[in-house]
């Protein structure tokens, strides 16, 4: 028996932080705000230090019940944690980056408005995520994956007074409901057939069956409704919409949010639930096309973005779809290889484009930006490694893991390498364009001659949230709320709250991927084998299918330890490729937007049919609306409610209701003699209550 | 006190109470702060007698406890009989609990006729609590129509624009729909000889009612039609939007929070009490209508201009979830249905006095008069929020325990009840959060709004009971499960073949 880790703390710790900064926080000054949610965050992120210290004596996987939620009849589910070499992964990841944007966040949001629901927001979230993470079974689970949901929503509309942040907060919850619907159905296919929805008992029940190859049964429409779920949460297609959208929130939330953790879940759910997917192998090559189309889709858009954030979301979907497209390929531990070292990297560029973004007080749009190198060095030379991580330049963080993302696709498609790579040129050609675009070149905008902030981070004084109605800070002096103090005036750096975060995921971006550098490179991937013992396990009998040689069930599966039957020197070739695909898009990039910045405009018109598609995103918002939005509220008004409701039963009822003497004649031709005396005296108390109320009334 | 002598008469004691407060309140003299005082005392001594109930519970035992029967009339022989489960336990809290709410909510949008007010308002919490105690089904159907005199009455004389209208079609449309059952009552009366709840069930199942094979289809339907249009089923709904509209808010909570529920609770006593055999050969149908009801429900309430219609269609949608759920026939979807009752009393109840909040500011329930508020009234918001989530079904709030177990005994009844039912968690957070945005967010529309009072300490103290009451049946729904399990089971005992049969491992 494991001596207990409290583990439930660990979730709670940032809850209580969340409790006491939503209902007392309007009275606390900021620095007490402040204190309040680092330490509660901090005090979660020390103890998963501390559960990594107690990790080498467990025996594995660790749980831990602490009460019973809900029982009905045969039907249990549980307040109860799982820890495996997976959640502790997943732990570090969230607590870690997690605190990190919670120090950068106070000296962002410190001349917001709503300074305490934006902490007691961001804890909230923490709460919920770290549910999602450690939760012992499926519907525990499910919290968070609806918290998170929750606390995007909040966090995405926290400047609610603009008509698109609170638009957009709404989509993206909506957007995840479709996605919860899947997830729901698939739980209550596991109630149905294993009468619980315990990550031991249902992966015992399902581990000794084997793979359903040539058709799809029970298992295969399981893993197709997690996989909806997923899509929702870590916006794939065709339920990606809602993320792009989701940029109107504060940049700390995008960072921790929208592209170190909650969007992740989709790519944990997965890997947690691969023992289901490991046997329904059509529904594998489901995920990895879906993936694929993902990051090439995204990456394609990312290209013409001109927003600096927009560029980052799209860019963000592309990556989660490398995830995705590793767990198709049942690979999974590179797909959480890749999760952890986006979660530096791209939690890194967010906060480093909010660094740009709040230099310049709110602009976002790289087309006003340019030369900004010298005048804000840290978050250039931060950022600078994170654009490195994400265009897979080793030895960079992103090199690793997006690596041995492509050569595990090669193994099950080459396609899936193919346009893997060509993503990958993508990626890396968008990321130094925005690099380009944001530090190099001659300064663009206007921000030097009036640097009002009254715009910071695009939305007005007068707009500010729910509480600062409250706050004594009056609302009179008309600068006065948004006043930096160190704003007047030009360009400048941010302060050192903000900068410490940025130096410390800048390190984790250029060494993060070195605990997985595999065998070809001289390495031992020593992350693939900490993982190991999680996907292994399990793995189906192959031996016992080996008739099944369809790419969607590869067989290397087995092997994600030992290397594959390929040797070393052909992964060393990939690798190779793959890295003059990065250095091409940084090539590239310079040639058009450093060397000869007139010819993008030139390739855009030469293109324009094209072009203009992509800067549309495809239409696909568009004709999202067309296609369910507006047919399902007109067709709700015109049809169900002014059509049924109004036209066909209350005209009916009105019919036989204008006056209860109608109705009660045609009951007293009811036979029963009990009834006609009934109908009697319904006339008559309907009659003295009319009297009654016209009496009193008048 | 003799705690045996308590049990016997707890029962009556707290049916009775609100009943005793509103006599003595015909006594008092007209003034209405003291009306009001003593309104929310009887109501609040009411509630703290119910809780004697959940507090001597035997959870184990699935009979009926503290139980009361004495020979009211000897011809025709109608008893005195009162006793409760699990299911109607919780329901006769639901209405304590809710009423002291509705005396502190209408303390000030109440300010003419207060004295006839609070008497009909305490009335009503007589015959309400009456229906959930009876096992006499003439009592029961005594306590049925009395509920609809004084809301019939509340909604004709404190309600608003249309209210005579909403009154009379609320009073005709449920009336008429109680002859039906009235008449298999008096059907079931003639051949058994007694109205006793346990003494027809029991002639019922040992098949010695004459004539009975014929006859139950139509003493099914009887008792179904006056539930239905309770409920309300689809197509038997359209009373209901328009009594909310005119209804005062005190009148609104205690309908959609309880009023509703007798007719879900009717249906799980009398319909599957009596006639198991007619309830599951009748399933399919009701089945459809429950799931027309949650997705028509649902979209309908999406475009509504009007904030307390779009409630009222929701109320509809939610209350399909509860047929949904007692009619899949198992163990988890019952318990589901039963709960759903419960959650959807404190959330919509909650809802509705929210809605009441912004009448009394600006006498109009439109959504286009409103919009930013968030930034005039951030309390309100607050809660408003709060109320919202927990009505969608956000998992540690009490909407999403029911709806998850009631979904998840449907798709065991058949896989396609399940899975159109959920495609309700879509349709409420649409409904739900695009309302929210156009009341709450972006920036004040009409400068009158700038300067709209957020909610006093009265109104707080209204409201803070049914959202930390939302926050512990999300988090600890076991504290209700736990005694509504066993009597569940018993319901279901006779349906035992199907039950196992679906239930399964």
């Amino acid at each position: 028996m494991n001596p207990p880790l409290h583990l439930w703390l660990i979730p709670v710790l940032p809850l209580i932080g969340a409790a006491i900064n939503g209902l007392f926080g309007k009275r606390f000054s900021r620095a007490a705000v402040s204190t309040v949610a680092l330490l509660f965050c901090g005090a979660a992120f020390a103890m998963a230090l501390w559960v990594v210290s107690q990790f080498p004596s467990l025996a594995l996987p660790h749980t831990e019940f602490l009460a019973t939620w809900i029982r009905a009849g045969t039907f249990q589910a549980d307040f109860g944690f799982y820890l495996d070499q997976l959640s502790l992964v997943m732990l570090l990841v969230v607590t870690g980056v997690g605190f990190l944007i919670h120090i950068y966040s106070v000296g962002y949001m410190w001349e917001e408005g709503g300074f305490y629901r934006f902490f007691s927001y961001l804890n909230l979230f923490m709460f919920f995520m770290l549910t999602l993470v450690l939760a012992g079974n499926y519907l525990l689970m499910f919290i968070g994956w609806e918290g998170v949901g929750l606390a995007s929503y909040l966090l995405i509309g926290f400047w609610f007074t603009k008509d698109s942040a609170a638009a957009a907060g709404k989509k993206a919850f909506i957007v995840n409901r479709i996605g919860d619907f899947g997830f729901l159905i698939a739980l209550f296919l596991l109630i149905q057939h294993y009468g619980s929805l315990n990550f031991g008992t249902v992966f015992q029940s399902i581990s000794p069956l084997s793979p359903e190859t040539g058709g799809a049964g029970l298992l295969t429409a399981i893993a197709l409704l997690l996989l909806v779920g997923a899509c929702g949460k870590s916006a794939q297609i065709p339920l990606y919409v809602w993320l792009p959208d989701a940029m109107e929130g504060p940049t700390p939330v995008s960072a921790l949010i929208h592209a170190a953790t909650m969007v992740t879940a989709g790519v944990y759910m997965i890997s947690r639930s691969h023992v289901i997917f490991e046997r329904a192998p059509m529904a594998l090559t489901v995920v990895a096309i879906i993936g694929i189309l993902t990051a090439l889709f995204a990456a394609s858009i990312g290209v013409v973005q001109t927003d600096i954030k927009k560029v980052l979301a799209y860019s963000t979907i592309s990556q989660l779809g490398y995830m995705f497209l590793a767990c198709g390929v049942a690979a999974f531990s590179a797909g959480i290889f890749h999760l952890m070292t986006h979660a530096f990297f791209k939690g890194l560029l967010f906060l480093a484009a909010g660094s740009v973004i709040h230099g310049l007080g709110g602009e976002q749009d790289m087309r006003h930006m340019g030369g900004l190198r010298k005048k804000i060095p840290w978050t250039f030379w931060t950022m600078t490694a994170a654009t490195f991580a994400i265009a897979g330049i080793p030895p960079f963080a992103g090199f690793f893991s997006k690596d041995e993302i492509l050569w595990r696709a090669y193994q099950a498609s080459w396609i899936y390498w193919a346009i893997g790579l060509f993503t990958a040129f993508l990626t890396s050609f968008y990321m130094f364009r925005l690099w380009f675009m944001t530090f190099f070149g001659e300064y663009r905008g206007d921000v030097e001659n009036s640097h009002a902030h009254e715009s910071h981070a695009g939305h007005s004084s007068d707009d500010h949230s729910l509480d600062d109605h409250h706050l004594d800070d009056s609302r009179a002096g008309a600068p006065a709320p948004h006043n930096h103090e160190h704003g007047h005036g030009g360009i400048h750096e941010s302060p050192k709250v903000m900068l410490i975060p940025l130096v410390i995921l800048a390190v984790l971006s250029i060494c993060g991927g070195w605990i997985g550098v595999p065998g070809s490179l001289g390495g031992s991937n020593k992350f693939d084998k900490f993982l190991g013992p999680v996907f292994h396990v399990s793995t189906p009998d192959v031996n016992a299918n080996s008739a099944s040689s369809s790419e969607a069930a590869p067989p290397e599966k087995q092997t994600e330890g030992p290397e594959p039957k390929t040797g070393p020197a052909t992964e060393s070739i990939f690798t190779g490729i793959s890295v003059a695909a990065g250095l091409f898009g940084l090539y590239l990039a310079w040639l058009l937007y450093l060397r000869r910045p007139q010819l993008p405009e030139q390739i855009a018109h030469t293109l324009a049919g094209f072009y203009n598609t992509v800067l549309h995103k495809y239409y696909v918002d568009e004709i999202y609306a067309a296609l369910f939005v507006k047919p399902l509220v007109d067709g709700s008004r015109a049809v169900l409610w002014h059509g049924i409701d109004q036209g066909v039963i209350d005209a009916a009822v009105d019919g036989s209701a204008d006056g209860a003497r109608d109705v009660s004649d045609t009951m007293r031709h009811m036979q029963s003699g009990n009834v006609r005396s009934y109908a009697g005296w319904v006339a008559v108390g309907a009659a003295a209550l009319i009297a009654y109320m016209i009496w009193v009334a008048r | 006190m003799n705690m045996a002598n308590l049990d016997g008469s707890i029962l009556s004691l707290i049916t009775f109470i609100p009943l005793g407060g509103a006599l003595l309140l015909l006594l008092f003299p007209r003034r209405d702060r003291d009306i009001r005082v003593f309104a929310l005392v009887v109501s609040l001594l009411a509630f703290v007698a119910s809780l004697h109930l959940p507090a001597h519970f035997q959870r184990a035992q699935s009979t009926f406890q503290f139980q009361h029967d004495n020979v009211w009339i000897a011809h025709p022989n109608i008893h005195y009989h009162m006793g409760i489960d699990g299911i109607s336990m919780w329901l006769i809290v639901l209405t304590t609990f809710l009423t002291p709410l509705c005396v502190l909510i209408s303390w000030k949008s109440i300010h003419e006729r207060v004295k006839e007010f609070f008497i009909l308002l305490l009335i009503l919490e007589t015959a309400l609590i009456g229906v959930f105690v009876s096992l006499d089904l003439f009592l029961f159907y005594f306590f049925w129509e009395a509920t609809l005199i004084p809301m019939a009455l509340l909604i004709g004389m404190y309600g608003h624009g249309r209210r005579v209208y909403a009154a009379v079609k609320f009073f005709l449309f449920t009336m008429i729909a109680s002859v039906f059952m009235l008449a298999a009552i008096l059907w079931l009366y003639a051949r058994v000889g007694s109205f006793d709840f346990v003494t027809v069930q029991n002639a019922i199942r040992s098949g010695q009612v004459q004539d009975y094979s014929s006859a139950a289809i139509w003493l099914f339907l009887g008792f179904f039609i006056a539930f239905a249009v309770k409920v309300p089923l689809f197509p038997f709904h359209t009373w209901l939007p328009d009594a909310h509209v005119e209804a005062p808010t005190a009148g609104s909570v205690l309908l959609a929070g309880v009023l509703l529920k007798m007719g879900t609770y009717g249906m799980v006593r009398f319909n599957l009490g009596l006639f198991p055999e007619q309830s599951r050969h009748n399933a399919p149908w009701i089945m459809v209508l429950a799931l027309i009801g949650i997705i028509y429900g649902a979209l309908v309430a999406m475009v509504q201009p009007n904030l307390k219609k779009l409630i009222a269609y929701s109320s509809i949608s939610h209350l399909g979830f509860v047929v949904l759920g007692i009619f899949s026939f198992t163990q988890i979807g019952l318990d589901g249905a039963t709960y759903v009752m419960l959650a959807h009393g404190v959330s919509t109840g909650a809802l509705f006095m929210l809605a009441g909040i912004l009448y009394e500011r600006k006498h109009t329930y439109e959504i286009s008069e409103f919009g930013g508020l968030a930034t005039p009234m951030p309390r309100y918001a607050t809660f408003f929020l709060f109320i919202v989530l927990a009505s969608v079904g956000l998992p540690l709030l009490n909407g999403f325990v029911g709806e998850f177990l009631v979904l998840s005994g449907a798709f065991q009844a058949r896989a396609i009840y399940g899975i159109l039912g959920a495609t309700g968690v879509i349709w409420s957070a649409c409904y739900l959060l695009w309302m929210y945005q156009r009341v709450f967010f972006g920036k004040v529309t009409h400068p009158s709004n700038q300067s709209l009072p957020d909610m006093n300490l009265r109104e707080r103290a209204a409201l803070w009971p049914a959202a930390a009451m939302a926050l512990v049946m999300g988090v600890a729904p076991l504290l209700w499960l736990n005694a509504i399990d066993p009597s569940v089971q018993s319901v279901l005992a006779p349906f035992s073949q199907l039950a196992s049969k679906v239930v399964g491992r």
